[in-house]
Formats: C-alpha cells, structure tokens, sequence
C-alpha cells in the first residue's frame, strides 16, 4: 500500500481542489456537465503527459510537444484539403508526430546531445516547419467526424459518458501502465532512467530504449495533435504555444522526477486534471487569467515539495 | 579533560538505534581510529562530531568549552573539518577558490584573488605542495591531488580537529603512502585526528588508538600497541573470523573463456588468459594498470583493438548482452555509479539482467526470486521493495552479486568485489565464491588487495601498466613476492 501513497495522495488533492471550487459554485461546478468539460479539457494535455511520463522517467524532457501538436494540426489539415479520407488524414497526423519523436530520439542516441538541447532545437525547427507547411497562416478543413473525438456530448449519446477522445485517452494510458510495469522494455525505461551505467551493465540495450521512448512521446504528442485539430476544426501552426511546459508540469505533479527512474502514468493523469480543474474553476468564479496562473504555479510546486517531504520522511 | 571529547552520544533513526551511549576522545597531535563493519554506527558518530547530525541525547566539548554544532558550516567554524570519502571538492573551481570555499577573503563584496592565492600557498605548503598552481581547475588534478586540496581547505579554515573518512578508498597504494605522511606531518603540526578506514593494515600504521564500534556500541578504545589486526577483527564481527579465506579441493574442468593477446582503447595493452570451470583466477594491479579495462573489454562494456576473447565456440564481437546470454556476468567495481541503479527496489536491480531473456516480465516472479537470493545471500532489508541505496555497502554489495547468481552464470567476472565492504560481508563473499566453483562454475576476481587474492584464488595473473603476465600458482606464491610483481620489479 505504501508504494501507491504518491497516488493516493493526489487523487485526495485533487479531491479537496474540486471540493473547494464546488463550494464556491455549489450551482455550477459539480455537475455531471462540468465534468465532462474538465475531462475533455484534460485530453489534449493527457495524451501528451502519457508520452512525456515515459521519457521523464526514461531520465530525458521533451521540450517540442507543444510544436509538434501544432504541425500535427497542420498535417492533419493539409491532408483532408488535399482530399484525403478522415481516417487517412489522422493516420498521416500521428505518424508525423511518431516521426519526429523518432527524429528527436535518434539524434540524442546517435550524436549524444542530450534531449533538452536536441528538443529546444526541435521546438523551434517544428514549429518552423508547421509555419511553412501552413503558409503561415491557418489551414480551413471540411468538418467530419475528426471534429466530434472530443466534441461535448448530444442528448442521444449520454451513455457514452465522456466523448470518445476522452476514452481513447484512457484506453491509451492503461496498455502504457501496463507496459511499463509488465513488459522487459517498460523495466528497461526505468532502469535506463535511474542508472545508465547499470542497464547497460546488465545487457539493456541502451539506445534502442531511448530512440522507441521518445518515438512513443512522438505517436502521443501526434494523438495529442489530433485532438487539438479536432477542437480547432483547421490547422494552426501557432497553436499549442507553450503546451510543452504544462505538460511536463502534469507529468512532475504526478510524481515524476526530473533525474529520472521515477514517475507513473496515473500519477501524470491526474497532475493534468489538477491542472484543467483550477483552470475550470477559475473560468466558473470568473478569476482573471493571471491569478490562474499563478495558483497552477503554486500548485506544481506545492505538489513536489509534498512528495519530496513523504519520500524523504520514509527514508529516515 | 580531553580536547576533544563526546561523551553519552545517543542516536536512533526511526527503530533503528544507530548509536547507543558512545564516548569518544581525541587529544591534539594524536591519531584516534575509529573502525567498525559497515552499519556498527562509525559513520553516524562521525556524522555527529562534524554536526552533519544533531545526537538524540549526549554531550560534545571542545578546547574545555561545550560544542553544539548547528550544521558542518558551524563546526568548520569551530575548526571540526571533515575529509570526506567521496571527495567534496567542486571540480570546476580552481584550487585557491576551492581552498577558501565559504570563507572567501574579500574587500567590499569584491573577491580579492592575491589573498586567496595566498591562503591557498600557505596551505598548501603545509602539505609540501607549495609548487601547485593555485588556479587549476580542480577537475584536471588527479584524485590524490584533490584530497590534498581538501585537506588544505581544512588547514586554511584554521581546523584543529581534523575528521578523515576512508580516505585512502580511492587512492593508489603510493598516494595512500603520500597520505600517511601527510597524516604523519598534521599529528606533529598538533591537530587532533580522526581516522576511519576499512583497511585495518592502515590503521595499525597511522593510528595511536583504537577504538572498536559494534551495533552501535562502542567495544573498548585501546593503545595501538595493545590490539593486533587479529583483535580488531574479532572485536568488530563479535566472533573469531578463524576462516577468512575457505578453499576446498578444486579440480579445473572445460575451458570457458579464452582470451588471446587481447588489446582496449587504451588499456590493455596485451593480455592472454583463460578460465576453466572450478577455478578462481586472480588478476592482481594497481588501480590504474589495466585490470578494470581487460574485465570491461572482455564483457562488451569497452572497446576492442585487437586480439580475441572465445567464450565456448564464440569468437565474434560482444556486448553485454551477449555475454549475459553466454552465461558470463561482471560486477562492477563502482557500485553507486554503475553496479546498482540505487533508486530502485532490490528485486528490480536483482532482476535486471534476467528482463532480456522474454516479452513480458511478472512483478510477482521478480519479488519472489529477489526474496529468495537476498535470503540466500543474507542480505539485511526489510524486503525486496526496499531501495538498494538504502542498504549499508555490504548488503549492497550482496545484492549486486544476487544478480549474477539469479541469472544462473557460469562465469562471474567480480571487480573488487570487496571494497568498501565490513569484515563480515567480505568473510560471506569469499565463502560465497568458494562454493560457487564447487559447483563447477568459475570465477575471475580482479582486486588490490593482495591478501585476498592470494587467499582466494588458485592462480594470480599480475597486470602491469596495460600488460597481463603470466598467472603463478597463489597457494605457493608469498605476499611480498607478488607486492613486488604488482609495482612492475
């Protein structure tokens, strides 16, 4: 029980955060309605954070997946102007996506630069490239049904629950737990993160684990992409801006470290929902802008001292 | 009334009791050693006397004035220094920045950079190392260099009391000798000493006293005269250790591991040996020989010039992996920077290796097999969730070898396998590495520490400045025979 205090933790954080704002807005904020926006706000980010949470506990960063996301829409897009198929367009979405993570993981093993450089190098090269692919501006889109994966429920589709967008995010964070805690490479990512020298020691193929876990962070933040399009309904290479940092945030309040070897994918899971939960119940007591920020702010670090204060009171 | 004295320390962590009621004194120009296993609770009380730890109860006093350190800053003010194992100096700063850390002579906020060099000099010279230019970056000194840099941080701080832990752990056999004269030189300059070190030959060199920690009791202080290596074992384990070394009758069988004029990067230069199931082949050197490299070489972790390693039929290139496949494990002489990811649980670091050989792996299994060789191994946890980093260096050490065994190897390839290690846990590894070749698997343990080569192994190859000789017979050979190999005479 112990090793899922972390967890526990959170989810009674996030508990009291949705607590407070319910009392605040006892009308409006805990509603079924509500819910179901927070979790749809919560995608984009999640799918992200499930890539993320592999390469920070794989000891690496990625600083390109808000960049990435915004070429993602633009690819997607492009794709459906040209007269693809829905299907065709997101396929083509997230393998751009997944290339690039690739990308990002070959020239950190290959040339041995390590990813934060590699990536601030990507974030400014990918969104270059949406930006060129674009045409610097927009690119209009018919709708179809790529527009309804995290559009808000009708009346006939209540069962449902949450939009599908919504389920494939869960779908996809359960086969990643799963992954990393019951499969050689999922051991493989957080031996390679907690100590290089010792994976390879032990016969880990060192590289090979790199280059595929930021190729996953690649075919996440490329899924993350195609939600954004979905919301947007055109490609915009100026989306996203920034999207990087609080994804890493959901990823390092669930728990993850930094130096790598720690981390779990709820614990990012619900790190990003603590995130959109302030955001929507500051949009509900109409706070402005800036004190959201500054109370998201507070709480990331907030969530990392608690964690290092329970972790350090256990060792001693 | 002592110069030095703690009396009544008392320390728990948690339901641990790290120390129970320890006096301890030092007078100034004396050398006190403080010895123990790992886990005796040395550590703690030397963790106390540089206020790194706050006792639970206990008094200290200094130069007949109470002494309550709030933290190591505070007791270098008092002038208690501590000469850290682990060599805390910053390797980007130059030597005279090093030397005054925290004590920064400056005029008006301004660093001023003569009188820094100056302190540096005349710290240096104390040591006989007036000549070195004090603005080195520290980083491109050899280690030996730094630990001067150390000692002359705690001499320009004015220290009178002087704390050395372990400090010959990372040295070679002639800058250890450099640093009992050094030793030798602050004892007659009238600083008071506190020498901790595993190494109990070092301790009958340098010492006036000794005193003997236990489970977190002191065993008795004694004159240096009064206890013999052989008394301070037993009073360390608590038992007579009659039977360091056990041999039983060996018979050598098939040939595992050939290797043929092999040649690295750099190191070795050339070197040819093979190992037959049954037998512990030693690889004598000192530490910059060699001998890490020809293991690194051989298991796939370094780089290849020349020459070939035949492992059964097998001649081609290795990785690790591969070498795992063909049954060969190593163990790292660096336990924290590679042997052992220390965030990890036991059972993870145990069961690395074993993860190449499938798709999937059960938690459960890996637990289960974890439990089973920390038993086995006796290692000391609260189980195989517990983070190794959180074991005394024995225990690490266990687990560590738990892994080549759990893998089932047939030949371990063991880098000082005993470093840093207490007295009882090297008793169990050479009794461990006994049996193991009983059951007809081999082993090949690379150290610097000739008495256990030679109570260990059944020949001795000594490596000389990237050179492998040919292996002598251990069971015929003499100490000083081999020392005189091992310098190259």
């Amino acid at each position: 029980m112990k090793r899922y205090a972390n967890l526990v933790g959170l989810f009674v954080a996030w508990i009291v955060i949705f607590g407070v704002f319910s009392y605040l807005a006892p009308t409006s904020f805990p509603t079924v309605r509500n819910l179901e926006t927070i979790a749809r706000q919560t995608a984009i980010v999640g799918f992200a954070a499930v890539g993320m949470t592999y390469i920070i506990i794989a000891g690496g960063i990625d600083l390109s997946v808000g960049s990435l996301v915004a070429l993602v829409t633009v690819v997607v897009a492009w794709l459906l102007q040209a007269g693809q198929t829905p299907l065709v367009s997101a396929l083509g979405g997230i393998a751009a996506g997944t290339g690039c993570g690739f990308a990002n993981g070959w020239l950190t093993t290959r040339l041995k630069i390590t990813p934060f450089i590699v990536t601030l190098g990507s974030l400014t090269i990918l969104r270059g490239a949406a930006k060129g692919i674009a045409g610097e501006k927009k690119i209009d889109a018919p709708l179809t049904w790529l527009n309804d994966l995290l559009a808000s429920l009708g009346r006939e589709q209540r069962w449902m629950l949450v939009p599908i967008g919504v389920w494939l995010v869960i779908l996809l964070a359960v086969l990643a737990a799963l992954t990393l805690k019951f499969t050689a490479f999922g051991r493989h990512v957080v031996a390679v993160g907690s100590n290089e020298s010792t994976a390879r020691l032990c016969g880990v193929p060192v590289e090979r684990t790199r280059t595929l876990v930021f190729s996953i962070g690649g075919f996440c933040a490329g899924l993350a992409g195609l939600m954004q399009f979905s919301r947007l309904s055109v490609g915009d290479p100026t989306v996203a801006q920034g999207l990087e940092l609080q994804v890493i945030a959901a990823v390092v309040i669930g728990g993850g470290s930094l130096t790598g070897g720690e981390g779990t994918i709820l614990g990012s899971l619900i790190g990003a929902i603590i995130m959109s939960t302030i955001s929507a119940g500051g949009s509900h007591r109409g706070w402005p802008n800036w004190v959201q920020e500054i109370v998201t702010g507070l709480i990331i670090v907030a969530a990392v001292a608690l964690n290092r204060w329970r972790v350090s009171r256990a060792s001693s | 009334m002592p110069f030095f004295a703690a009396q009544g320390i008392c320390k728990r962590f948690g339901a641990t009791v790290a120390l129970k009621d320890v006096a301890f004194d030092v007078e100034p120009g004396e050398v006190h050693a403080l010895v123990g296993e790992n886990g005796s609770g040395k550590s703690t009380l030397m963790r106390v006397l540089c206020g790194e730890t706050a006792p639970d109860a206990g008094s200290m006093s200094l130069d007949g004035s109470t002494y309550r350190p709030t933290g190591p800053q505070d007791a270098h003010r008092h002038g208690v220094a501590l000469i850290h194992q682990e060599l805390a100096v910053c390797a980007h700063l130059s030597v005279a920045e090093n030397v005054c850390l925290g004590a920064e002579p400056s005029v008006r906020l301004l660093l001023s950079r003569g009188t820094m060099a100056q302190t540096a000099r005349q710290a240096l010279a104390q040591l006989g190392h007036g000549d070195l230019d004090v603005w080195t970056e520290v980083g491109r000194l050899p280690v030996a260099m730094r630990q001067i840099v150390e000692i002359a941080r705690a001499l320009a701080a004015d220290a009178r009391v002087v704390i050395f832990d372990e400090p010959t752990s990372s040295l070679t056999q002639s800058d250890a000798e450099r640093l009992f004269a050094v030793v030798a030189q602050l004892r007659g300059q009238g600083k008071a000493i506190v020498y901790i070190s595993h190494f109990l030959d070092e301790i009958e060199r340098v010492a006036d006293r000794v005193s003997v920690l236990r489970d977190g009791e002191k065993v008795g202080t004694f004159a240096r005269a009064d206890i013999g290596r052989d008394r301070m074992v037993t009073l360390m384990v608590g038992r007579a250790v009659d039977e360091m070394y056990p041999r039983s009758e060996r018979v050598p069988g098939d040939v595992l591991l050939r290797v043929e004029d092999l040649a690295g990067a750099s190191k070795p230069t050339r070197a040819s040996l093979t190992v037959r199931r049954g037998e512990v082949l030693g690889i004598a050197g000192l530490t910059a020989s060699g001998r890490t490299e020809l293991l690194r070489a051989v298991f796939g972790l370094d780089a290849v010039r020349q020459g070939r390693v035949t492992v059964g039929a097998y001649g081609g290139p290795a990785s690790p992996a591969r070498r795992w496949r063909q049954g060969i494990g190593m163990l790292s002489e660096d336990r924290k920077g590679e042997g052992l990811a220390m965030n990890l649980s036991i059972s993870d670091n145990v069961t690395l290796a074993n993860t190449n050989r499938g798709f999937w792996v059960s938690p459960a299994r890996m637990r289960a097999d974890a439990s089973t060789w920390a038993e086995r191994l006796r290692v000391r946890c609260q189980g195989p969730d517990q983070p190794v980093g959180a074991l005394s260096g024995g225990n690490q050490q266990k687990v560590a070898l738990g892994r080549l065994l759990s893998y089932g190897v047939d030949l371990l390839l063991l880098d000082e396998p005993t470093r840093g290690i207490d007295v009882g846990s090297k008793a169990e590894i050479y009794a461990l590495v006994d049996r193991l070749v009983q059951e007809g698997k081999a082993v090949v343990i690379v150290s610097g520490y000739l008495p256990e080569l030679l109570g260990v192994c059944d020949r001795i190859a000594v490596m000389h400045r990237g050179e492998l000789g040919p292996p002598i017979d251990a069971r015929t050979t003499a100490e000083a025979r081999l020392a005189s190999m091992v310098a190259g005479e």
